[in-house]
């Protein structure tokens, strides 16, 4: 009874497509050609494509200058710093799964982690990333310098980047305190101490005591820049849940646009530096 | 064997450690041509490695730097070495080049364009590869490492910032906090942002040179070498508890005593040198040090920029607005060293001192 099918079975496999021909099939199918919008990029024009149609590629220019695609010269820094906040993002995005900002949990929600799950890495690729990436964008930052990149027409670009490489530290410093265990806790204490001593801001600042209407004092250990930054007089559940908001939402939106600012202005001011 | 770390501990002292490195420096900047060649930068990393190796044997430096948070540390420490000389041997090529009227290397290739796709994609995607595994050894040997739960009951000691700030902490020694963790730190970011306004130089931008911006590169390596990084080092391999300092093979001693006898200017002034009280008015009483603070930034510039012909000439290159800024930030950087030297010399604690207002200097 099975004849008919092995009949059939024998002639397809004799009449069967050869894998180029398949490969022509998808190439050229609808949903391939929907995606991608050029064909291998081995050709002048297809190149160009590949990097003119593709969202993330495009962030490039179609032709870099041979210099500036060298190693030896641009170190790879910038990217790998990007490639290490891409890293930090998933992974953070990751870990937020499992971690609550309170008091009562944070530090368990961290012991959870290492106890319960094994192999489990994202907690590591996340701090020593973060270590990574401090790293990285001091040595972009060196590179830049080196080969005098902020000249003109550059000089507005360098100063972004200072203002990216204070948000890098400020990340790594709110994400510091929420393991929230002794090292943290008291890191961010010693950290946190200096803004009591901000001139006129903090109330063991110079010129504080001069900032009073008719005798009452306007800033004061209740009142003044570090309450505002800790939510309390000293590190506690109020500053864990400010360094969380900071640390996952605010810093990382404000890091991010600045990058896309970054990015462009590399493009518009002539690409990666080189000499005339 | 005991003998030689102990005159090893002796020997490391705030101040020589802080000595060795800006002669250090200064050596780095002079002898650029000789170490900067491949063969000698190796022997100097294979003796580096050697005493590191050598320094494993010792228990407490092996329990320091083996603590899976200050692997960055050496991380940073290795990979702006390597940096470091990787610009000075591209520089100093450059700078033979240049000597002999050729273009830098850059200039062979920078007019050829290339594709993005594949000559950047790829070296990206190598890059990109490489730090992946990377991270993820990393991870997979070191667990990231979790103390006890929080407590404000109890105060570790040392309590340490992280590492990054460990340079601002250092700072902490010599000068107060509102200026050691505000207006300095935010002196460097604002002087961070003024580099490209105040370096007027229009040579060496694209390539690497040194003998073309000799003034730039010195006084920014300065800041990133020695006032930055050695002192991270410092901070986190030589300061133990209290704040003390200890030398690299020196046990952490949480009882150890270091006499503290440091006096205020007003008290050199009034006491010492003048054999009189110190007057009531903390203004009158304070006014050497107001004398001194005015005369380091507002008269020694003028007096310096008179007699120093290199200095006019900048003065003329940069105009009064930018020179005024440049000078403004070089004093403000030089203050460190500064009170380092006179807290070492003289055992000076402050300069202005007007503790009712939180006012030192």
């Amino acid at each position: 009874m099975f004849e008919g099918l092995k009949k059939k079975v024998e002639e397809m496999r004799a009449n069967r497509p050869s894998p180029e021909a398949v490969k022509q099939a998808i190439s050229e199918g609808q949903i391939w050609k929907s995606i991608f919008r050029h064909g291998y990029p081995d050709t002048p024009r297809n190149r160009i494509m590949a990097v003119l149609s593709n969202v993330f590629l495009h962030l490039h220019p179609v032709k870099a200058r041979h210099s500036g695609v060298k190693m030896s010269y641009t170190w790879c820094m910038g990217g790998l710093s990007f490639f290490l906040f891409l890293n930090l993002t998933v992974t953070g995005v990751l870990l937020m799964f499992y971690y609550r900002p309170t008091a009562e949990y944070a530090y368990y929600d961290i012991v959870a982690l290492r106890e319960a799950v094994p192999l489990g890495i994202m907690r590591e690729l996340h701090r020593w990333g973060a270590h990574a990436m401090v790293i990285a964008v001091w040595l972009h930052m060196f590179r830049v310098f080196m080969t005098g990149s902020y000249k003109p027409p550059r000089e507005f670009n360098w100063v972004i980047g200072v203002v990216l490489l204070v948000l890098t530290l400020l990340l790594s410093f709110t994400g510091y305190l929420l393991p929230w265990d002794q090292l943290a806790m008291w890191a961010i204490t010693v950290g946190t101490n200096m803004a009591r001593a901000t001139p006129f801001l903090g109330f063991e600042g110079p010129g504080a005591s001069m900032l009073q209407v008719g005798g009452v004092k306007l800033v004061t250990g209740g009142s003044d820049i570090h309450f505002a930054l800790l939510g309390g007089h000293f590190v506690s559940e109020a500053t864990l849940l400010r360094f969380y908001v900071l640390h996952c939402v605010f810093i990382p939106l404000t890091a991010a646009t600045l990058m896309a600012v970054h990015f462009w202005r590399v493009r518009k001011d002539g690409g990666i530096s080189g000499p005339l | 064997m005991h003998f030689l770390i102990h005159f090893i501990n002796a020997l490391f002292n705030p101040v020589t450690y802080f000595s060795a490195s800006v002669i250090g420096f200064g050596a780095m900047i002079h002898y650029r041509e000789k170490w900067t060649e491949p063969q000698f930068a190796l022997r100097i990393l294979i003796g580096v490695l050697a005493v590191l190796g050598l320094s494993m044997f010792n228990d407490h430096f092996r329990e320091i730097s083996t603590k899976p948070d200050n692997v960055p540390i050496f991380l940073m420490v290795f990979s702006v070495g390597f940096f470091t000389w990787l610009s000075f041997r591209q520089a100093v090529v450059n700078d033979r080049r240049l000597a002999q009227g050729q273009p830098p290397v850059e200039k062979e290739t920078s007019d050829k364009k290339v594709y993005v796709w594949p000559d950047l994609v790829y070296v990206e995607f190598i890059a990109t590869i490489v730090a992946g595994v990377v991270l993820m050894v990393w991870s997979l040997a070191l667990h990231a490492p979790l103390e006890q739960a929080a407590t404000p009951a109890w105060t570790p000691n040392p309590s340490k910032a992280p590492w990054y700030f460990l340079g601002l902490q250092e700072m902490l020694v010599y000068y107060d906090p509102w200026l050691a963790g505000v207006v300095f730190p935010s002196l460097i970011i604002v002087g961070l942002m003024a580099i490209p306004y105040i370096d007027k130089n229009p040579k060496g931008a694209g390539y690497y040179t040194f003998n073309e911006r000799k003034l730039a590169i010195v006084p920014f390596l300065f800041g990133f070498l020695i006032l930055w990084v050695t002192l991270i080092f410092l901070g986190t391999f030589l300061r133990g508890p209290g704040w003390n300092f200890f030398g690299p093979f020196e046990d952490w001693d949480p009882h150890k005593v270091v006499v503290l006898n440091n006096i205020n200017l007003s008290e050199y002034f009034w006491v010492k040198f003048l054999g009189m009280g110190l007057p009531p008015n903390p203004l009158l009483r304070e006014l050497p040090g107001f004398s001194l603070l005015a005369f380091y930034f507002i008269g020694l510039p003028p007096l310096l920029t008179k007699k120093s012909n290199f200095l006019m000439g900048l003065l003329e290159r940069l105009g009064v607005a930018r020179y005024a800024v440049l000078m403004f930030l070089a004093l403000s950087m030089a203050a460190l060293p500064i009170k380092m030297v006179l807290r070492w010399a003289f055992n000076l604690k402050y300069i202005v001192s007007i503790p009712e207002v939180f006012f030192n200097i």
